[in-house]
């Protein structure tokens, strides 16, 4: 119990005492409350069963996979240009930034590369997902305490954003649009100049978020010192994102490894906080909008002209190897094990997405808090229900 | 008091009563619900709101409160029916009791009590009965934490009402609410005697204080811990359904209206316009078309006052039910003692 | 971190909804009145699969590729009159049967992209939500009628290059 800190520690002491001189003398016990299945607090079908002493959490558990879909083996018995339409349904909010690990791996199994354009193009759907889903989040964030007018603003502007991804891909919620060797199309014309002016929409949606809910005194009081989770902490749980930058660890995949992929091209700053606590998660992602929206604004004024797409055979077949490819998604960081063994399909597909990782964090971080601060953490953590499932 | 220039037999003043108690509920409620609930929160959020039933969803509450009839009244198995079923009606009555004792004209009230804030502040807290019992006989666990968190906020914001009502009573030199409403519309302030003495201007730590309390009391943001439907599914009222559920949502919209008009008669002067304008100098002066325009004066006020406390209730986040014990404890109760304490000081002094 | 804001925040956040309700009040909402306004989707959106039958050689390409095999179709050879006069008469396949089942499509348009002869095209058109799931099979002769309702390609931003 090492990794405790002291106000977890000394809770858990109290509770345990609590629990025990009340069973003693009053032969009372502690409750215990199923936070979901159905619960509005676990956006999906996430199940909590948190034991509770008064309104404090003696122990806490996720229970995952009430929407399993069975993805991996799915994509067994798919052709390689099948799965991208599967795995856009991981996380439903950022769809296509689930296609480009995917297709960065099956290229780098097939020793191509997407040409510049495509690299660029890819760039900045990916990050327009990002903002799509992250902006929801900051909505969402307000109707989880209570503040209601957050997340129509939300849901408002991120309407712009899927409006530009349905214009360039034709899906709002599914693109399909990444494909071996490049992509399916190019940008329709008078998109690049409905970008700049979206983007400048999301940047005032920024202001107006923290002007409305990060601002707002009762919002700090509700997230700050709420949720603390030590840098070590959050690595030895696999944390990724915005969750571990929050805890202090610079560490952003994006800017750490070369992918034939155009954030190199831009010039943004991965924000971190040292606190580690409920407030320095949602600030992260608020920063995190505001940069997503600069990389689009840089990368696309410089898009260079050219094709979309390399020379790839009609039939795709995959030759025999593995391939490992992750990338700094909107969640965190998500990541494709490719094995192929030369036929149509990949022969196994394991998918690391970031929920699954994120969530695993809440028995230890759960321990301790009261039933309102369940519901600012689990929210603060952001995890996509299809994610954590796949 | 002037005479009204029919005699009416009792029954037949106790039957207008009646109805009058009606409408002074259920009328500011349902204007609450559809000027703020649908349509200023639809604004503020970009949106239209219900459009559909009649000119700019006018009738669309009527729509509301037909669907929920139509639905059935689901009692949970486990729950102690009698008292699953008592508990909205609880809730309900507390508000008409409330509307007794709200003087809307010189001759517009139902009671006429000597002790009517006292009154007032007492019947308001008998909704907490209602809503512990709501809670615990749901037999659900959201609805147990619930009806508990709002057993322990309304008890918490009930003092800081009664201690910031207490500087107005001690301005006023009356418990009575007529009497309250009289002394501000006949003494004045920094000699502009066309202004009146709203109370807000010299008791204005008070009036927040009691802002505040009523917005605690109504469970409306940042207070709105007990209903929290992101975490507790919304408390006490989970299992309810149908028209029982439809009491609870009249019940709560029109203790905003009632609390308001409290607190536009404690603060802003009530049904009056300073007497000072047509010459009157009592209560007995007063002519009696100000029984008529008196409801309307109250009913604007209402308005601003609900606008504001809707207004809060969509921009804020809520609080954390420790939180709101402390703020409630440790900063509420000190301000409206030493709000009382001044205010002694100085009716002594001045 | 970001400087200590001069205005308290509550006071601020009240600002933004008010400020957004003036808004609104001036230049009308975000949203459409849905039945009575539309919008218009853009020029790719994947609403529905159009058919141009003459085009189809039943050739079931699509078909294997649909990832959800959502697509049926059933055809028989026949002879068709010879292109040139004195020719011999050709042998052609002829679609009985094209239906696609749209409670099925995952909209991925897999099969719109695999077709060689330029028989299925997507069309923006949304509106065809039906009261039983199994009206959502759509034949060969609805999918041809959603033909009239396929716009040209978008013209390509600048710097691309046709394929």
């Amino acid at each position: 119990m090492t990794m405790l800190n002291e106000r977890q520690q000394l809770s858990y002491i109290a509770a345990q005492a609590a629990d025990a001189r009340l069973n003693v003398e009053l032969e009372t016990e502690g409750m215990t409350l199923n936070i979901g299945p159905q619960h509005p607090a676990t956006h999906g079908t996430l199940r909590i069963i948190a034991r509770l002493d008064g309104e404090q959490v003696v122990w806490a558990e996720p229970v995952a996979g009430y929407m399993h879909r069975g993805y991996e083996k799915l994509t067994e018995v798919r052709s390689f240009p099948q799965v991208t339409t599967l795995i856009n349904r991981i996380d439903w909010l950022g769809s296509f930034a689930n296609e480009v690990p995917f297709i960065l791996a099956a290229e780098q199994l097939m020793e191509i590369e997407a040409p510049p354009r495509a690299q660029y193009i890819r760039t900045i759907l990916f990050e327009l997902s990002r903002i799509a889903n992250v902006s929801l989040f900051l909505g969402d964030l307000g109707v989880q305490m209570g503040a209601i007018t957050p997340v129509f603003m939300a849901f408002r502007d991120r309407e712009y954003v899927l409006n530009l991804i349905e214009g360039a891909t034709g899906g709002r919620f599914h693109p399909n649009f990444d494909r071996i060797g490049g992509l399916k199309d190019d940008l329709p014309k008078g998109w690049i100049a409905e970008t700049k002016q979206v983007m400048k929409k999301l940047r005032q949606f920024c202001d107006e978020i923290e002007d409305l809910l990060f601002g707002n005194e009762i919002f700090q009081s509700r997230t700050r010192g709420v949720g603390i989770i030590p840098a070590d902490v959050a690595k030895s749980y696999g944390l990724s994102g915005a969750n571990l930058r929050a805890s202090g660890v610079d560490w952003d995949l994006r800017r750490d490894q070369s992918l034939p992929m155009a954030w190199d091209q831009a010039d943004f700053k991965v924000w971190t906080h040292p606190d580690g606590d409920s407030w320095a998660r949602c600030w992260i992602r608020l920063q995190e909008t505001r940069e997503a929206t600069k990389i689009v604004d840089q990368l696309i004024d410089n898009i260079p002209a050219g094709p979309v797409m390399a020379k790839v055979p009609r039939i795709i077949k995959v030759p025999e190897g593995e391939a490992w490819v992750s990338t700094e998604n909107p969640l965190g960081e998500m990541g494709y094990y490719v094995v192929s063994k030369g036929d149509l399909g990949p022969f196994r597909v394991k998918i690391r997405s970031a929920s699954f990782n994120n969530i695993s964090i809440t028995p230890w971080v759960l321990k301790g808090v009261y039933v309102p601060d369940i519901i600012t953490i689990l929210a603060s953590l952001y995890f996509i229900l299809g994610d954590i499932d796949r | 008091m002037i005479q009204l220039a029919v005699e009416i037999p009792y029954w037949g003043q106790s039957l207008l009563r009646v109805l009058g108690g009606l409408v002074a509920v259920l009328l500011p409620a349902g204007t609450i619900v559809y000027v703020f609930l649908f349509k200023m929160m639809s604004f503020m959020q970009s949106r239209l709101g219900p459009m559909e039933a009649g000119p700019y969803g006018s009738m669309q509450l009527l729509a509301e409160v037909s669907k929920w009839l139509q639905k059935e009244d689901i009692i949970p198995e486990n729950a102690d029916a009698k008292i699953f079923k008592i508990a909205p009606i609880i809730v309900l009555a507390s508000t008409f009791l409330l509307v007794v004792v709200v003087p809307f004209g010189p001759d517009a009230w139902f009671t006429d009590f000597q002790a009517g804030v006292f009154y007032a502040l007492a019947i308001g807290s008998v909704s907490v009965i209602g809503i512990l019992i709501a809670g615990w006989s749901s037999a659900n666990k959201y609805s147990y934490l619930g009806g508990l968190r709002a057993a322990g906020q309304l008890i918490a914001y009930e003092l800081p009402m009664v201690l910031a009502v207490v500087g107005v009573v001690i301005q006023a030199g009356s418990m009575n609410l007529q009497q309250i409403v009289v002394a501000q519309n006949t003494q004045e302030i920094f000699g502009l005697d066309w202004i009146g003495l709203p109370f807000v201007l010299t008791q204005f730590v008070g009036f927040l204080i009691f802002m505040i309390a009523v917005q605690a009391e109504l469970t409306q943001a940042p207070f709105d811990m007990p209903i929290a439907e992101s975490e507790l599914v919304s408390g006490y009222m989970t299992e309810y359904s149908g028209f029982r559920f439809l009491i609870f949502f009249i019940g709560e919209f029109a203790t905003a209206g009632v609390f308001a008009f409290i607190a536009s008669i404690l603060f802003l002067g009530g049904w009056g316009v300073p007497f000072s304008w047509f010459g009157w100098e009592s209560l007995d002066q007063v002519e009696n078309w100000m029984n008529v325009v008196g409801p309307l004066i109250m009913l604007s006020k209402m308005m601003l006052l609900v606008g504001i406390i809707m207004w809060v209730r969509f921009s804020y986040p809520r609080f954390r039910e420790d939180q709101l014990q402390r703020f409630a404890w440790k900063v509420l109760i000190p301000v409206s003692l030493a709000n009382i304490a001044i205010t002694a000081i100085l009716k002594v002094a001045v | 971190m970001p400087a200590k804001p001069k205005v308290p925040g509550l006071i601020k956040g009240l600002g933004v909804t008010m400020g957004t309700m003036f808004r609104t009040a001036k230049n009308g909402a975000n949203t459409v009145q849905y039945p009575h306004v539309k919008e218009t989707p853009p020029v790719r959106a994947r609403g529905v699969i159009a058919l141009r039958e003459d085009n189809c050689t039943a050739c079931m390409l699509c078909a294997r590729s649909c990832p959800d095999w959502c697509i049926y179709i059933e055809a028989h050879k026949q002879l068709a009159p010879p292109r040139r006069a004195g020719g011999k008469p050709r042998q052609v396949n002829h679609l009985d049967r094209f239906d696609i089942d749209y409670a099925l499509c995952m909209y991925c348009g897999i099969c719109v992209e695999v077709c060689p002869f330029d028989a299925l095209f997507w069309s923006p058109e949304y509106e065809y939500s039906e009261p039983h799931i199994a009206d959502l099979l759509h034949d060969k002769s609805k999918l041809g009628e959603w033909m009239e309702t396929v716009p040209e390609a978008p013209e390509l931003e600048a710097g691309a290059q046709k394929k």
